[in-house]
């Protein structure tokens, strides 16, 4: 099948339209009351530069090319829109995973990362930083620095570090040089803070590759483009599958949200399709141990964004929990903040035991491990009232490797038919 | 007359402010360094509230806020320790904090609180212009509370002018694009601090980041009318035993040649 690569174009539609922009960014770098660039003056130029530029670059046919060619060749994209038989049958309705974890290096952040490296070689830049969660942003950052022969730095919480060893272990391999994040929670969120810090002492070579559509402005918007070829690409295959482009559902999980975004965005003006993201809820909503922002936060400014976060009466942020590293985000990526708030989007939230489950199942019906922010998503399949006409596509966002350590420590022990007897 | 201004008037060179998070060592501690302050001769002093996650500090001053956090520390309770403080402190205060807290404290409240307190300026480094503009800049005009813009050596000319033009009071003076509590040599930065004093703005201006020392001190204000200190003042107040006693010696050591090796 050929994709066409347009980077963030929203595509025409005869089908029931919202207002045609709608949910996009406006020219002040907002969404709503949502999104802005909260910025101390030491990134000032940075961000600057590149709200400046990123469009232009990104539009330019030369661009154009070069990142339509590695989504192709060096990622393997256009990834599968699989039907995914078994799990339909279970659910009584169908379902279509998209399959991101099949993406070089296993989950959709690459998308971004090759996206963002071709617009920090076209900025002269010479060294890159980024935060990871769970790794996966990491590996994805390392990866195409390898790629590109630049300097390559990634912060990563030191418990996420533990908790995400395989990924530590590939971004060394890959020539990343892996800084723990000491403070706070040490987990997604102090890494992001470090990896500011350093980009406030290092404002002149260096170029911030965030993972998520978080952050000042332009950056939700540059991500979300960036990941937008997920839905371009979706609608192309619903098409040719069933012959229709839209599908009754789509269902992401949410961290910062950006391979939700980027599952939505060109359904966002087709207000049949139901827009289903799904937080990390921890141990329960009302447990203390959670990472829902959108269900618990209140609009406040953090990294650079004013969005939905989670935090105290007083404004000092809270320190979120979820098994998955990857959402374990007190904030939200402010286009979320904003379909929410407009209602264009819904956010549910899934347990880590719900997690936990629905990768074991996915795993035994259709042979697919995936990884633990994934299986949020899928989670949340039992309560979404399917029915046999529906037409549901979940955002697989990654592969489950990176979690193995978890899944085997959470699975039952009499549920694994292995043994150390010789076959007789 | 707002006192930063009064202070301005007055001191043509060599301002000292100082900096502190407040809560920190001890909770109450805030109205105690307060008084040392101004007994060992600084002439401004900037109050930090304390932040979960202070993007523009270094180790030094991000270790301070979270010791005060778990102390206990919030802006309610700071409003609290402050509200008698003009009977005792008479020099210019200036609260410096991230948006967010002040957002949750509610941008009205929060100046009324400053002008029931007396404080006279603000520094919100994570505060954007036009933010700036829209929302305080109406309640700095209708209060007299000056607000501090932040320039650093990656400023466009163009744009120091428009952050002048917003600031009142003064303008703060980057010295180098980094977070707070960088020893550095301030000799190679001087053609910035000349280029910003022969801009002529509207504000005098003030240096801070990275000074440590009496050198570094001195460096800071050859072309301002002063400079900030904040992580070396943490850094002291760390390891006082008699909180009085230390903030006399480090003051009168960044002020004079012959520091005074007070017996402690
Ligand atoms: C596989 C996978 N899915 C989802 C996420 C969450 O990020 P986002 O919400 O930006 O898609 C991560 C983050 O690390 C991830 O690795």
């Amino acid at each position: 099948m050929s994709i066409e690569y347009r980077v963030g174009g929203i595509a025409p539609s005869v089908l029931r339209l919202a207002r045609p922009g709608q949910y996009q960014v406006n020219e002040k770098g907002y969404y709503g009351e949502f999104g802005g660039a909260f910025i101390p003056e030491m990134l000032y130029r940075n961000v600057a530069e590149l709200r400046e530029k990123y469009l232009d670059i990104m539009n330019s046919a030369d661009f154009q090319e070069e990142f339509g060619r590695l989504l192709r060749d060096y990622v393997g994209r256009p990834s599968p829109l699989y039907f995914a038989r078994r799990l339909s049958e279970k659910y009584q309705t169908r379902i279509y995973l998209k399959r991101e974890d099949l993406n070089h290096t296993g989950a959709h952040k690459i998308n971004n990362t090759i996206g963002q490296i071709l617009l920090a070689k076209r900025l002269g830049k010479k060294r890159i930083i980024a935060e990871t969660g769970a790794g996966q942003h990491g590996v994805a950052t390392a990866t195409v620095c390898a790629l590109m022969g630049m300097e390559c730095v990634v912060y990563m919480g030191e418990v996420d570090m533990q908790r995400q060893a395989p990924n530590v272990a590939r971004m060394r391999m890959l020539g990343a040089k892996v800084v723990p994040a000491m403070s706070g929670s040490r987990t997604l969120k102090d890494a992001t803070n470090e990896a500011i810090r350093d980009w406030v002492n290092h404002p002149e070579d260096t170029h911030y590759i965030i993972g998520s559509v978080v952050g000042p402005h332009p950056y939700p918007d540059m991500v979300a483009r960036f990941q937008s070829v997920i839905s371009a690409e979706i609608k192309q295959q619903l098409q040719a599958e069933t012959g229709s482009e839209l599908p009754t559902h789509v269902v992401a999980c949410v961290g910062g949200g950006s391979n939700a975004a980027g599952s939505f965005y060109h359904f966002l003006d087709h207000v049949s399709v139901q827009l289903i993201g799904v937080e990390a809820a921890g141990k329960g909503l009302t447990s203390g141990y959670t990472a829902a922002t959108i269900a618990l936060g209140r609009p406040g400014v953090i990294h650079g964004s004013k969005t939905l976060l989670m935090q105290t009466e007083d404004g000092q942020i809270i320190e979120p929990h979820s098994i998955s590293a990857g959402l374990d985000y007190p904030g939200v990526g402010p286009i979320h903040a904003y379909l929410h708030a407009t209602g264009r989007a819904i956010y549910l939230s899934a347990t880590d035991q719900e997690a936990l489950d629905a990768a074991f199942e996915l795993t035994r019906l259709e042979g697919i491990i995936p990884a633990l922010e994934s299986a949020h998503a899928l989670a949340k399949l039992k309560d979404l009232q399917l029915k046999p006409e529906h037409v549901v596509v979940v955002c697989l966002s990654g592969r489950g490797d990176k979690d193995m350590e978890t899944y085997l420590r959470f699975l039952p022990a009499d549920d694994n038919p292995t043994t150390t007897e010789p076959y007789s | 007359m707002n006192r930063i201004d009064s202070l301005f008037a007055q001191k043509k060179e060599k301002i000292l402010t100082i900096y502190f998070t407040a809560g920190f060592p001890r909770l109450q501690d805030t109205r105690r360094i307060l008084l040392a302050l101004q007994q060992a001769g600084a002439d401004m002093v900037e109050i930090g509230i304390p932040f979960s996650d202070p993007l523009a500090d270094g180790p030094v001053i991000q270790q301070s806020s979270k010791q005060a956090l778990d102390n206990g520390m919030s802006l309610r309770l700071l409003f609290e320790q402050l509200h008698d403080i003009r009977r005792e402190v008479h020099l210019p205060l200036i609260l410096f904090g991230y948006l967010n807290v002040v957002l949750q404290f509610g941008l009205e409240r929060f100046f009324e609180k400053c002008t029931e307190t007396g404080i006279d300026g603000l520094i919100l480094p994570d505060l954007p212009l036009d933010e700036f503009r829209q929302d305080l800049e109406p309640l700095c005009k209708s209060t007299g509370i000056h607000f501090s813009f932040l320039i650093t050596p990656e400023t466009s000319d163009a744009r120091i002018r428009q952050l002048d033009e917003a600031s009142s009071g003064f303008l703060y003076v980057v010295s180098s694009s980094s977070t707070t509590g960088k020893k550095k040599d301030l000799s190679s930065l001087q053609p910035y601090f000349q280029r910003i004093e022969a801009m002529q703005l509207k504000n005098p201006f003030l240096v801070g980041f990275g000074i440590h020392d009496h050198e570094s001190f001195l460096q800071a204000c050859r072309h301002s009318r002063g400079a900030v200190i904040g992580s070396a003042y943490i850094r002291v107040l760390q390891q006082a035993a008699d909180i009085e006693q230390a903030t006399k010696d480090f003051v009168q050591q960044i002020l004079s040649d012959n520091p005074v090796h007070a017996a402690s």
